[in-house]
C-alpha cells in the first residue's frame, strides 16, 4: 500500500508553501480585495516563472510533464493562500479542454503560451442564473462565427482567450475557443462575492471562433473534462480549509474569555474538531480523486465527485466556523476570515454546485456493479 | 501512488491466504459448537500452525510479524467467517500492557495461553460513577501482609462471563490527587468473591456485565507497575484499544441505502430518482469513502514502517454516529416497513434495524462521541484543556454529587 505523496512531491509542496508565504501572504490578497486590480498580475507572473501554469502540460508543448499529483499540490497551495490569480480557469479548465480536445495545431498555438502564463484562459460556460445543460445552452458557433452571452466567466477579464461552449445536435456540446481581443467581443466587469478574480459577462456578436478538435464533443466527455477540474478544485479547496481551521485554532488559543482561553471551552474545541473531522474526509477522498485522475482510472467519476462534495462542505464549513470562532472581529473587513469565506463560497459554485456533484456522486455509484448481497 | 503491497506483503499475503484456506474449519468441526467454541477451535487451530497473535515474540506463540503483516494477516481473515472478539480485549489490550508491567514469569505463564485462546481475559476499567472520567475510580484495594483485598464494583465488563482472567485498576491511596491513587492488577475470575451480573442492553442482548469485588485477595505478584502507577498502566491499554477496537465492521451502509432506494417508490417513481435522497447518500458516501480512505493512508504509514498519524483517530468519531443516521435513513425509506423486526427481513435480513438499535452503544463505547472529540481537539489540535475542579486535591475531597 503506498497511498501517499513522494519525497519528491513533498519537497514541490514545502517549496509551494514557502514561495507563497513570501509572494502571497494575506496582505497582498488585501490589496487586491481594497484595490483597483481584479487580480495580482505580478504574483501570477512569478508563478509563471516556478513553473507551476506548465505543469501538467507535456514538454512537446512547452510543459514540465510532470503529473496531476504535483498539480494538486500546487492546488492546495494556492487555496491555503486564498491567492488572486485566474489559476483554476486557465489551468483547471481552459488548458485542459485543450489537451483533451484540441487537435495538433490547437495544441502547437495555444499550450506552450498557457505553459508560460503569457497566455491566460478560461471557460466560459455559464448563461445565467441556474443550470447551464446541453438542452440549455443558447451561445452556438455557425460558419466561424461565435454568439451568445456568457454570464458569469471567472476570470473572464484578464484572460487572452476563453473555450466556449455552444449548443450541437443530439445534445452533444460544441466547444469553441476564441481570443477575446477582438471587436467582436464584449467584456464587460461583473462584480461577484470574491473581489479578486475578475469575473466577466462575454458578449459574442458573430466573434471569429473556432471548434475544438473536431467540433462537437459528447456532453460526457464534457463532463470528464469538469470531473478532471473538480479534483483539482477539491485540492484548492481542501488548501483553504486546512488554513481556516488553523487560523480558528491559532485565534481559539489566544483569545480570553472568562478567564481563560475560549479554546479551552468544549462548544469551541468541539466545533474546531467537527471542522477537523471533514477536513480529515476530505483530504482522504482528495487523495483518491487524484490518484484517480493521475490514473486515468474508470472510477474518476465517483473519485472526482466525491473529492468534490466532500471538499465543497469542509471549505464551506471551516470558512464559516472560523468567522464564528473569531466573534464580531471575525465579521470585520480587517480580519481576513472574509477571505476564505468569500473564496470558499466562490469556488463551491465553480463547475456545478455541491447538488449538482451528489446528483453525480449517486449516478456514479447506480453505474456500479451491485454488490454481492 | 498505487494499491498494490510490495513485494515482500505480496509473498507474506500469499502465504497466509494458502494457510487459511487450507485450515479453515469445516462445517462438521463446527458442528453443535457454540459461538464461543468455534471462536476457541479456530484460535488454538491458529496457534498449532504458528498463525496466532503474529506480531507477538515467537516465545509467546507469535513470529514476529510487522504492523503491515498483522493488517494483511486480519484482511485475509475477515474473508472468512471466522469468530474473533471474544479475544479482541486480552490478546489486543491487556497482553500488551502486560509485556510492558509485568514479569518475565507472567508473560511466559499467560501470553502463550492468550495466543492459543486457552484462556480469555476481560478489562475491569469502568465503574458506575466512573466512565468518561475513568480516574475517578473507586474500588478499592487494600494491602493485606503479602495480598491485597479488593472490594468495589466494575460496570460494562465485556466477556466477564466467560472471561478467566481480568486486569483491573483499583484505587489504593484516596488521600492524593485522582491519577496518582491508583493502581493496577491481574485478577482470577473464578476467585472468591468475584461475582458477574450480566447487563441486558436495549437490543436485548447481554454482551457485558456488572462484577462484585467482595474481598477478593490476590497476591502483590500480580501487580502490574509500581503501586500508585496505575493511570500509567491503564493508558498502555487505552491506547492499544485505538487498534483493536478500530475497523469498520458489517450493517446499513451506502451499498444497503443504494439497494434499498432502487427497489421502493416515493411518489410512485423509484426512491433513487428522489433528489433529497440522492444527496443523502452522497454525504454517506463522502463519509465512507473518507474513512476507507483514511484506512489506505494509515496503511501505507505501517507499510512504510511508521505509525499512523492522528486522523486515524477520527474513525470511530464519524463511524458510529454514520451507523446511525444511515439505517435511519434506510428505515425512513422503508415507511412503516422500517420498524419491522427480525431475521428474516428483506434488505440483508433487517441489517438497518439492527445497526439503528446497535449504533448508540457504540457511540459510547471505547471513548464516547464527546471524549473522541476531546482527544482530537486537545491532542491533534493541541487546543487547552478545560479547566477540572479535581486537579490536584485528594480524591477523597472531590466533590461527587449522588
Amino acid at each position: 500500500m503506498n497511498f501517499e505523496f513522494s519525497e519528491e512531491q513533498l519537497m514541490l509542496r514545502e517549496q509551494a508553501r514557502g514561495f507563497l508565504a513570501q509572494h502571497c501572504p494575506p496582505t497582498r490578497v488585501r490589496k487586491v480585495f481594497d484595490g483597483e486590480q481584479d487580480y495580482d498580475a505580478a504574483l501570477w507572473t512569478s508563478i509563471a516563472e516556478m513553473g507551476w501554469t506548465a505543469t501538467a502540460i507535456p514538454e512537446a508543448y512547452g510543459g514540465l510533464g510532470l503529473g496531476y499529483y504535483e498539480l494538486a499540490i500546487i492546488a492546495e497551495e494556492l487555496g491555503r493562500a486564498v491567492a488572486p490569480v485566474p489559476f483554476s480557469s486557465s489551468v483547471y479548465l481552459a488548458t485542459e479542454a485543450i489537451m483533451a480536445f484540441g487537435n495538433e495545431s490547437q495544441k502547437e498555438r495555444w499550450l506552450p503560451g498557457l505553459a508560460s502564463g503569457e497566455c491566460i484562459a478560461t471557460l466560459a460556460h455559464a448563461e445565467g442564473a441556474g443550470q447551464t445543460t446541453a438542452k440549455s445552452l443558447s451561445a452556438a458557433l455557425s460558419d466561424g462565427a461565435l454568439t451568445g452571452v456568457k454570464k458569469p466567466v471567472a476570470d473572464g477579464i484578464n484572460a487572452n482567450i476563453a473555450i466556449v461552449t455552444t449548443a450541437a445536435e443530439d445534445g452533444s456540446v460544441t466547444l469553441c475557443l476564441v481570443e477575446l481581443n477582438q471587436d467582436n467581443v464584449e467584456r464587460s466587469p461583473i462584480q461577484t462575492l470574491d473581489f479578486s478574480r475578475g469575473h466577466a459577462t462575454l458578449t459574442f456578436n458573430n466573434a471569429s471562433a473556432e471548434a475544438l478538435g473536431d467540433g462537437t464533443v459528447t456532453w460526457s466527455a464534457f463532463e470528464a473534462l469538469l470531473d478532471r477540474a473538480a479534483v483539482l478544485m477539491a485540492w484548492e479547496q481542501l488548501g483553504l480549509a486546512d488554513k481556516a481551521l488553523e487560523q480558528a485554532c491559532d485565534y481559539a488559543q489566544q483569545r480570553y474569555a472568562f478567564g481563560r482561553a475560549i479554546g479551552s471551552f468544549q462548544a469551541i474545541k468541539h466545533k474546531l474538531a467537527g471542522m477537523y473531522v471533514k477536513n480529515a474526509l476530505a483530504r482522504s477522498n482528495a487523495y483518491h480523486g487524484a490518484w484517480a485522475l493521475a490514473s486515468n482510472s474508470d472510477t474518476l467519476p465517483l473519485a472526482a465527485s466525491t473529492a468534490r462534495v466532500a471538499s465543497i462542505q469542509a471549505s464551506l464549513n471551516a470558512a464559516q466556523e472560523n468567522i464564528q470562532t473569531h466573534g464580531g472581529m471575525g465579521f470585520t473587513w480587517e480580519f481576513d476570515c472574509q477571505f476564505y469565506y468569500r473564496r470558499a463560497k466562490l469556488l463551491s459554485l465553480a463547475i456545478g454546485s455541491e447538488r449538482h456533484w451528489q446528483d453525480r456522486l449517486v449516478t456514479a455509484l447506480e453505474q456500479q456493479k451491485p454488490a454481492a448481497a | 501512488m498505487d494499491f498494490k503491497d510490495t513485494p515482500e506483503e505480496a509473498i507474506f499475503r500469499s502465504e497466509a491466504a494458502a494457510w487459511m484456506a487450507e485450515n479453515q474449519l469445516t462445517a462438521e468441526d463446527k458442528q453443535g459448537l457454540s459461538r464461543l467454541d468455534v471462536a476457541k477451535l479456530w484460535q488454538k487451530r491458529k496457534y498449532d500452525g504458528g498463525w496466532a497473535c503474529i506480531g507477538w515474540d515467537e516465545k509467546y506463540g507469535g513470529r514476529g510479524a510487522s504492523a503491515i503483516e498483522r493488517v494483511i494477516w486480519d484482511q485475509e481473515e475477515n474473508k472468512y467467517d471466522v469468530p474473533s472478539r471474544f479475544f479482541v480485549i486480552g490478546q489486543g489490550m491487556i497482553a500488551p500492557t502486560i509485556m510492558a508491567w509485568s514479569t518475565q514469569e507472567y508473560c511466559d505463564q499467560f501470553l502463550p495461553k492468550l495466543a492459543s485462546g486457552e484462556e480469555i481475559w476481560c478489562q475491569l476499567f469502568s465503574e458506575p460513577a466512573s466512565g468518561s472520567d475513568l480516574a475517578a475510580l473507586r474500588t478499592k484495594a487494600e494491602k493485606d501482609g503479602d495480598d491485597w483485598v479488593i472490594n468495589g464494583q466494575k460496570i460494562w465488563t465485556s466477556g466477564a462471563h466467560y472471561s478467566d482472567y481480568g486486569m483491573i485498576v483499583t484505587r489504593t491511596d484516596p488521600t492524593v490527587a485522582k491519577h496518582k491513587g491508583l493502581t493496577a492488577f491481574l485478577v482470577d475470575m473464578k476467585a472468591v468473591g468475584v461475582e458477574t451480573k450480566p447487563i441486558k442492553q436495549l437490543t436485548g442482548d447481554a454482551d457485558f456485565n456488572e462484577v462484585y469485588f467482595t474481598d477478593v485477595r490476590i497476591p502483590d505478584s500480580y501487580r502490574l507497575g509500581e503501586v500508585g502507577q496505575g493511570w500509567q498502566v491503564a493508558l498502555t491499554t487505552l491506547m492499544n484499544e485505538r487498534l483493536a477496537i478500530g475497523g469498520g465492521g458489517a450493517g446499513a451502509d451506502v451499498p444497503l441505502a443504494m439497494k434499498i432506494a432502487q427497489t421502493v417508490s416515493i411518489n410512485d417513481r423509484p426512491a433513487i430518482e428522489d433528489s433529497a435522497v440522492r444527496a443523502k447518500i452522497a454525504n454517506f458516501h463522502v463519509q465512507e469513502a473518507g474513512l476507507k480512505y483514511n484506512g489506505y493512508r494509515a496503511l501505507s504509514a505501517l507499510s512504510r514502517g511508521d505509525l499512523p498519524g492522528p486522523e486515524n483517530s477520527i474513525g470511530k468519531l464519524v463511524g458510529a454516529p454514520k451507523l446511525q443516521d444511515i439505517a435511519s435513513f434506510c428505515m425512513d425509506l422503508l415507511e412503516e416497513h422500517g420498524a419491522l423486526w427480525g431475521d428474516d427481513l428483506d434488505f440483508m435480513a433487517g441489517a438497518a434495524q439492527r445497526s439503528y438499535m446497535g449504533a448508540p452503544g457504540l457511540r459510547i463505547a471505547g471513548g464516547t462521541d464527546e471524549i473522541m472529540t476531546n482527544i482530537i481537539a486537545e491532542r491533534v489540535l493541541g487546543l487547552p484543556q478545560d479547566p477540572r475542579a479535581d486537579k490536584g486535591i485528594p480524591f477523597n475531597e472531590v466533590p461527587t454529587g449522588n
